[in-house]
């Protein structure tokens, strides 16, 4: 019997896998599909303090490997999450985390004190790498001070743990990584889309009704995985590695470059019990190499030999 | 668990080809086809490779016992590859998915129009028959740009489906667009309702014809979809419902909708 739980500090997973925030609905859509139990974890849609409708179609553009969307974090608001959808999330023995947006530093501090001191939440993930909402794709996780006083503000607000999901789309991860441990943040999860775009070369036009969007998909494992390994050593808190994983290998792949654990997006949409099959494959590739322990395999890059 | 969500394995039992670029696929999948209701659809895998990495939606054409036939046209990466498969290979289905056309109450004995445009024909061949099993009065209008964009013509005469056609370019039947034909044969025979499945342009046609003629209609929209089953928001239409207009997703609360709820120009 393999053990595959993970300890985040504040958080213990019964194992790494986790699924993506804006890939999962509110977690409830999908337990047709799956025992919502067997996940490590569930990060639900992102959720403003108010509902939103997001942004006009077309949203979504298939590249090579890799899907582009221009969602634009449509949602039904912190208070109508509260009545409906949490209490339907009480009583599951896997991580429930609530993943918050805001406008604004107020508005996200307003999502995190007023979901707070609920047991059913494990953790928040701090929303501030959405390339979809402002104009240009901009957004808190491409500035170390913006990360930095966001981060603060919303620690100061509540007493759930927070876990700072940052923006791939930015020079240097490990100073943007460092600002979010400094603002007092209890974890970092990366990367979030790729800011990008597509054009249709007939018509001229971008294929989104956005013009730009995210990547997410195979396409972006590469990189996201060396931006993993780059945040891992410039922090002291736990990092939880996604872009583009597929199998079981992937996620491997992504905990010996130093992730703790990992998140698991664009698959959802391929096969709904992506998650399953990933943790089945993961055991086995612990049972085929020897490995009694996930832990042992998390930051094991041999670089000496 | 609702077998929607489950990933079932079907194998094609039969291949057919209409045509330059049509393609008809007959699929092994019980539990499917025992579940769908017309205008519902599945996702298929078109590769288990990562490239193209989204399934692709396919209306259900037809079904047979335990078997679902799905009509597509080849037009990209995804239903260039499914249109190489053979008899015998299995491909990866979730379905049905969606709500389709409301056969339930009112459509007993009653006069009901059919209009597809293009590959847009695909569902509206298993609504004929479920239409035809409850002594409803069926004519389909069926058009495209030239005769080779509509392929399933002789299918539906062989079947005695009443059918009328256009084309563009008036290689067969009525040269103009399919609402036209629709538009100057509906006053000999009115229907009571309209089903209609094609490109956005001719939806929206059929939509004013609806509503100035005060027939009610249901559209069957097509879109780009991400996942089929209402997890990644991709695929939205402007619906209008008490007078509050939302982005509704076409995958779960479509892709069926009645046509005075869409809401065309925004």
């Amino acid at each position: 019997m393999i053990d595959v739980s993970v300890d985040l500090g504040f958080l213990k997973l019964h194992n790494p896998v986790i699924a993506a925030s804006g890939t999962f609905g509110y977690g409830l859509e999908f337990s047709q599909a799956l025992d919502l139990n067997r996940l490590g974890g569930f990060v639900v849609k992102g959720l403003y303090f108010s509902p939103r409708q997001g942004n006009p179609p077309p949203r979504l553009a298939e590249t090579s490997c890799g899907l582009i969307n221009s969602i634009g974090l449509p949602g039904i608001g912190v208070k109508q999450f509260s009545h409906e959808i949490l209490p339907k999330l009480t009583g599951l023995q896997t991580a429930v985390i609530i993943n918050i947006c805001g406008e604004n530093r107020e508005e996200y501090a307003s999502v995190a004190d007023y979901l707070d001191k609920h047991e059913e939440i494990s953790a928040y993930e701090l929303n501030i790498s959405c390339p979809n909402v402002k104009k240009g794709g901009i957004c808190p996780a491409q500035n170390p001070e913006d990360t930095y006083e966001t981060v603060k503000l919303v620690k100061n607000s509540c007493s759930t743990p927070v876990i700072t999901k940052l923006s791939p789309n930015v020079t240097d991860i490990s100073e943007i990584a460092l600002s979010a441990q400094e603002g007092g943040s209890d974890a970092l999860s990366l990367v979030n889309t790729f800011l990008a775009m597509d054009i249709d070369a007939v018509t001229r036009k971008p294929k989104l009704g956005n013009i730009m969007g995210g990547l997410s998909g195979p396409a972006i494992k590469p990189i996201a995985l060396r931006m993993v390994y780059q945040a891992v050593r410039a922090v002291k808190i736990p990092v939880i590695g996604m872009g583009g994983i597929q199998t079981g290998r992937d996620a491997v792949e992504y905990l010996i470059a130093g992730a703790r654990a990992v998140q698991v997006g664009t698959a959802n949409f391929i096969s709904p019990d992506a998650t399953l099959q990933i943790i089945d494959e993961i055991n086995a590739f612990c049972e085929d190499n020897h490995i009694k322990k996930v832990e042992d395999l998390i930051r094991t890059l041999d670089i000496d030999s | 668990m609702l077998s929607m969500l489950k990933n079932h394995t079907g194998k094609i039992t039969r291949k057919e080809i209409w045509g330059d670029d049509y393609f008809l696929l007959s699929l092994e999948a019980p539990d499917i086809s025992r579940e769908s209701q017309p205008g519902q659809f599945v996702m298929v895998r078109t590769s288990t490779d990562p490239y193209p990495l989204l399934r692709r939606p396919f209306s259900i054409h037809g079904r047979n016992g335990s078997h679902i036939d799905i009509f597509f046209q080849k037009t990209g990466i995804g239903t260039s590859l499914l249109s190489q498969k053979q008899k015998g290979d299995p491909l990866e289905i979730l379905g049905p998915l969606g709500n389709g056309f409301l056969l339930e109450d009112g459509t007993e004995s009653k006069k009901v129009s059919l209009i597809g445009g293009g590959r847009g024909i695909a569902p509206l061949y298993f609504l004929a028959q479920e239409l035809n099993k409850n002594q409803s009065k069926v004519r389909i209008f069926y058009g495209g740009r030239s005769s080779k964009d509509i392929p399933l013509l002789s299918k539906f005469k062989k079947e005695n489906i009443e059918t009328l056609c256009s084309t563009e370019d008036g290689s067969t039947g009525f040269q103009g667009l399919v609402t036209e034909l629709f538009e100057q044969e509906m006053n000999s025979e009115p229907p009571s309702l309209i089903c209609a499945c094609g490109p956005d342009g001719m939806l929206k046609k059929v939509s004013q014809i609806s509503e100035k003629n005060h027939i009610p209609a249901e559209l069957s929209l097509e879109s780009i979809m991400g996942c089929g089953f209402g997890a990644c928001w991709g695929c939205v239409k402007k619906i209008k419902k008490e007078n509050i207009k939302q982005w509704q997703k076409i995958c779960e609360e479509g892709p069926v909708f009645w046509a005075h709820e869409i809401v065309w120009d925004e």
